[in-house]
């Protein structure tokens, strides 16, 4: 891990102001440490060497006081900083996430896992908190602490400083020698490790599977032993990953020792004040104290930077180049034409789609068969402008013979003629009407009309609410048959001349499936061009034109 | 032992390893003890340097001085040694108690085995509770240890001085993070709702993208979030100030102990109460003993976490028992087997609804049976039943014995199951084969791979019966994953099968496959296949159609598709959608 990885000072500005903050703290709480030591000499050899009262005292224990109060000052806008910076850079990332991840379109983002990534855009890099409150601000002083009490001690006396130049040096230099001769030791262990650490899920994940087969009491035993050779190979890793710390804590503590005996000896030599020795003495700890703090949080704050990793990943990825014309052709009635329509989702994988050329005529029901993996799919991810065709291009003719390049269109202004059914509807948390508008604006009769045709009736038993029925993230709630079904009124409610539809290939329920054709029959009297992508021979058996992927195009239907 | 508390009796399952827990903290406190000795010590004997004694007089603390410094590393290195392997030992223990108990419920028995998720959750849970040792446990008695010293050394120097520190040690280590986790509570309260709702839309954006871009909604989406964004940054304004409060206070606190002590310390030096040379003992005492308190506030962070998982771990360790074991279990006869069931009933709840209810089914040998019926009707719940992972009432017998008088080892030995999802173990081919039959020979596994027609997949494998399969193994698509669990039901080779929804997860194509697959490799065994599909079901002896926990009609399929019910209407769209 880099301490500061330079990509949160570019997703996440407020770090840069946070860096100032934290340097500004830093110098200032570097300065009050060594007045503090200076302020606590003078007190100490004060009365016991030159007898001074509380009172003879006083403006020393004042300005004592002034210091604690002034440390603990810095500490709140320290902590308070931190805080506030790190909740504005957990929203800067996530801002930049969102706004990226919806230009990249939803085929590229699929790439990145997006459940995961949404668990770890919001509490994932939660575990920044810590980077900002403890990490980032222990690695300024690291830096600035031991450089400013360091020169303090020069001035005071030279050996002592150098002990301190010595020793501080060496302390990372160990860690990263020890690190790296831990890491070569955990990665060859890293396998074992790993089976044995998943063990109790894969045993409990199976527990079903070996209750079938009267073996799930036998395996407690294999449990707890699985448990201990675990904790035998791991205490084996930790062993030697904890020298490291080990080697920080002996250099820290041993050289303040020396430090300590050193000036004694020279104290009863008397070639030393025992005002400057206290002051060496209460600084020299100080030197290595950040330093060990950095040490000491450096996994929380490892832990954040690797969701926020997670997040820069997607961020880092260009973004696709799309066509900005806005003068989109009318698509009722339009030809599209594909000509040797490649696509390939990245480098190292075959093409989803390999020069595919067929025409989805106008006003004409389009079924796109195949194998899984033939790229029915994508070829509804290129009309609707979610990738952009690799090699070839799709025509659009108009009606008045207006022909053009979809891919030099802007996306977002030829999608507003275009209506989807998706596999797997995404439904928002609102309401039933919501759903269905999705934006469009449209009356409560429009919205139940379109629920209606789709096989949702909302005087239906299962919608207590009718359009207001809530429905939950991801349409909880509804069943998998109801969520298609919103789908499909929702591509209904919207007066689009183009409609898409992908049947999911697990079968739901025959009943939907049969709304499903209905409507295309409907929405193909209402002159509009369907394209559908069909594993299920009802649906193939009403289209005009069946693509058979990789191309084939057959006219007229097959199965009838 | 349920009334305890979920964090105590987290510390119950791991009471054998508290001598060890205890070592760790002793360790850990004389490591923390060795820092504050060495100042301690080196305050002293720099002062007394100062009055130039004879050197030989401060040899011994010479001597203290340079052993404090090795001691606190090496004691920190064998505290850290001494307590992670306490942590593991009881997590070892805790991952046996959950397992033996999610055992005895069996798989009815907890929802975790319906949601892929709350079992991961469950796991991590466990997991987490090694946090209870390591971050709460050892931290908090070490400080306590290492307070109470420091104080007492206060104490004995100067009794004044002693009480001051005790009280800034108690503000730091006990009130500061009190008020922290206090603090962070109310913040998680107060924005927990905005909270689920940034995530809610976070969501939205990032897994509906497809269908956001699509209606054009897509940049509202965006903003919907951002606002919500802004709205929760502007909660945290109160939380971060709370935060730098408390890190004030905790300096404030040991910074006053300083202040304090020397105020109490000089006259009490001029007055000859306090030798001159404990004077800087006092004043640094404060400063180094604040070291022990300083992880106080992470461990009260910690031990609300812990305290989150443990709660849930406890709903496990106390969900009620859905099936219960036989007192004394009645040998079952041998003979050939026939099952029986007459009228029977089953919840899943103690007080919930009835799931299946009036179901009666004749299974004489060799009879096979297919339930069928929609999703929610109470298929899995008879299916349950059947293997007695449930209970039941009503009569539900094997060859005239009843199901809940079966020793669970006889009706293992006599009825095995294909259920939706069966998992691959993270081991070799040969040992998920092993766990049907322990003593099968190499000759039974290859047969049996072959017979479920795993030959082709087989051949590719590069070791063989030893390629590891599972998490760290070679990968299986759903149609192989469920040809192996049909393998081990024939190398198992039990009288009575039951299939539950084996074809669920698969695409059409490979789930007719095995359909046919099933039927024909089960054919000759007492067999109930469960599904909601109705394809190549022309063959069984007995389809059983239910609706909402109720047999609505049954017969063979001629004749079910002749008498124009349910079962004849549900094929009728299966047929239109041209699916068999």
């Amino acid at each position: 891990m880099k301490p500061l990885d330079p990509r949160l000072l570019r997703y996440a500005r407020s770090t840069r102001a946070f860096l100032v903050v934290a340097v500004v703290v830093g110098a200032l709480t570097a300065v009050l440490v060594v007045l503090q030591a200076y302020a606590l000499a003078d007190i100490v050899t004060g009365t016991f060497q030159h007898g001074l009262d509380v009172d003879a005292l006083r403006p020393t224990l004042i300005a004592l006081a002034t210091i604690v109060v002034a440390r603990a000052a810095l500490a709140f806008l320290s902590d308070w900083a931190a805080q506030r910076s790190s909740a504005r850079a957990k929203s800067q990332l996530r801002e930049g996430l969102l706004a990226h991840a919806v230009q990249l379109g939803p085929v590229r983002l699929a790439q990145h896992r997006t459940g995961e990534l949404a668990t770890l855009a919001t509490r994932g890099i939660d575990a920044l908190d810590a980077y900002y409150a403890r990490y980032l601000p222990q690695l300024v002083l690291a830096v600035i602490v031991p450089l400013v009490v360091g020169l303090t001690i020069l001035g005071l006396d030279l050996l002592s400083a150098v002990i301190i130049a010595v020793t501080l040096p060496l302390i990372p230099v160990f860690m990263v020698l020890i690190g790296m001769y831990t890491s070569s030791r955990v990665d060859r262990q890293w396998r074992t490790l790993g089976l044995l650490s998943g063990h109790f899920l894969d045993v409990v994940a199976g527990l079903p599977t070996l209750a079938v087969f009267g073996r799930a009491k036998s395996q407690a035993q294999s449990l707890r032993k699985v448990g201990e050779e675990y904790r035998k190979a791991t205490m084996q890793v930790l062993r030697i990953s904890f020298l490291s710390s080990l080697a920080l804590e002996l250099l820290a503590t041993l050289s303040v020792a020396l430090i300590a005996v050193s000036i004694g000896i020279r104290l009863v030599n008397g070639g030393m004040d025992l005002r400057v020795a206290l002051i060496v003495l209460i600084l020299a700890p100080e030197a290595y104290l950040p330093l060990r703090m950095v040490g000491a949080q450096f996994h929380a704050a490892a832990e954040g930077l690797g969701a926020a990793g997670r997040v820069f990943d997607v961020l880092d990825e260009p973004l696709p180049v799309v066509g900005t014309r806005t003068d989109v052709p009318p698509m009722l009635g339009a030809r599209f034409r594909f000509e040797g329509v490649s696509v390939a989702y990245d480098d190292d994988r075959a093409p989803a789609l390999e020069r595919a050329s067929f025409v989805i005529e106008p006003g004409r029901v389009t079924a796109l068969i195949g194998p899984s993996g033939a790229g029915k799919s994508t070829v509804l991810s290129v009309l609707l402008g979610f990738i952009a065709p690799n090699e070839g291009c799709v025509q659009i003719e108009s009606a008045e013979g207006e022909a053009g390049i979809l891919n030099t269109y802007d996306p977002q202004v030829w999608r507003e003629q275009v209506s989807w059914v998706p596999q797997s509807p995404y439904l928002a948390a609102g309401t039933l009407a919501d759903a269905v508008r999705a934006g469009m604006p449209a009356t409560d009769d429009e919205v139940a009309e379109a629920l209606r045709e789709a096989g949702l009736p909302i005087d239906d038993a299962a919608l207590p609410f009718g359009l207001a029925t809530p429905i939950g993230d991801a349409g909880a709630g509804l069943s998998a048959g109801q969520r298609r079904r919103v789908a499909l009124a929702r591509a209904l409610l919207r007066p689009a001349p183009l409609v898409l539809l992908d049947e999911p290939s697990a079968a739901l329920d025959l009943e939907t499936e049969a709304r499903v054709v209905a409507a295309v029959e409907r929405l193909r009297a209402n002159g509009c061009t369907v394209v559908v992508v069909a594993h299920r021979p009802a649906l193939v058996a009403i289209a005009d034109v069946v693509v058979e992927l990789p191309t084939v195009v057959v006219e007229g239907a097959v199965l009838s | 032992m349920s009334t305890m508390s979920p964090v105590r009796r987290l510390l119950h399952v791991s009471r054998p390893e508290w001598p060890r827990l205890g070592l760790a903290a002793f360790l850990g406190a004389l490591a923390i003890g060795c820092a504050v000795a060495l100042l301690a010590t080196s305050a002293w004997l720099i002062s007394e340097a100062s009055l130039r004694p004879p050197i030989l007089t401060l040899e011994v603390a010479f001597v203290a001085v340079r052993a404090f410094g090795l001691g606190r590393g090496v004691f920190r290195y064998s505290e850290r040694i001494v307590g992670h392997d306490a942590a593991f030992r009881s997590l070892t223990r805790l991952r046996v108690l959950v397992y033996e108990r999610l055992a005895q419920l069996g798989p009815s028995g907890v929802p975790a085995f319906r949601r892929g998720d709350l079992l991961t959750r469950l796991v991590a849970d466990v997991d987490a509770s090694q946090d209870l040792p390591l971050r709460v446990v050892i931290p908090a008695l070490s400080a306590l240890l290492i307070g109470l010293g420091s104080a007492a050394l206060a104490y004995w120097l100067l009794p004044a001085a002693g009480i001051i520190l005790a009280i800034a040690l108690l503000i730091a280590g006990v009130v500061v993070p009190w008020l922290t986790t206090i603090a962070g509570r109310r913040a998680e309260q107060r924005s927990a709702m905005t909270r689920g709702r940034l995530s809610s839309e976070v969501v939205e954006v990032l897994v509906g993208s497809g269908d956001l871009l699509a209606f054009g909604t897509a940049d509202a989406a965006i903003d919907r979030a951002r606002e919500t964004d802004r709205e929760l940054t502007k909660l945290s304004a109160t939380s971060a100030a709370a935060s730098g409060v408390a890190s004030a206070l905790s300096v404030l606190a040991i910074g006053t102990a300083v202040v304090t002590s020397l105020l109490v310390a000089i006259p009490a030096v001029l007055d000859g109460r306090l030798p001159g040379t404990a004077l800087a003992v006092i004043a640094l005492l404060p400063l180094a003993a604040s070291e022990a308190v300083v992880s106080m506030p992470s461990a009260a962070l910690n031990l609300a976490s812990v305290r989150t998982s443990a709660q849930r771990v406890s709903e496990v360790l106390d969900a009620p028992d859905v099936v219960h074991a036989p007192a004394v279990p009645t040998p079952l006869p041998t003979g050939e087997r026939s099952l029986q069931l007459r009228d029977v009933r089953a919840r899943w709840a103690l007080d919930g609804p009835w799931t299946i209810e009036g179901i009666t089914l004749d299974l004489p040998p060799g009879h096979r049976v297919a339930i069928v019926g929609p999703s929610g009707a109470g298929k899995s719940t008879l299916a349950s039943v059947l293997l007695h992972f449930l209970d039941h009432e009503g009569s539900a017998t094997i060859d005239g014995v009843d199901l809940a008088d079966v020793s669970d080892d006889d009706l293992r030995s006599v009825v095995s199951a294909l259920t939706q999802d069966s998992h691959v173990f993270d081991t070799s081919v040969a040992e998920n084969l092993l766990l049907a039959k322990r003593d099968a020979t190499e000759d039974e596994l290859l047969a049996v791979i072959s017979a479920v027609h795993l030959d082709a997949w087989f051949a590719d494998l590069p070791s063989g019966l030893r390629t590891p399969l599972g998490a760290h193994g070679t990968g299986m698509s759903g149609g192989e994953q469920q040809r192996l669990a049909l393998a081990r039901v024939l190398l198992a080779d039990r009288q009575v099968v039951v299939l539950d929804e084996p074809t669920e997860h698969l695409d059409t194509a490979t789930a007719d496959a095995l359909t046919a697959d099933l039927l024909a490799l089960t054919q000759g065994r007492t067999t109930v296949f469960i599904t909601h599909r109705l394809v190549g079901l022309a063959e069984v002896d007995e389809i059983v159609v239910l609706e909402a926990g109720r047999i609505v009609e049954r017969g063979r399929h001629t004749d079910l598709v002749t008498a124009g019910g349910p079962y004849s209407r549900a094929l009728a769209l299966d047929l239109q959608a041209g699916d068999s």
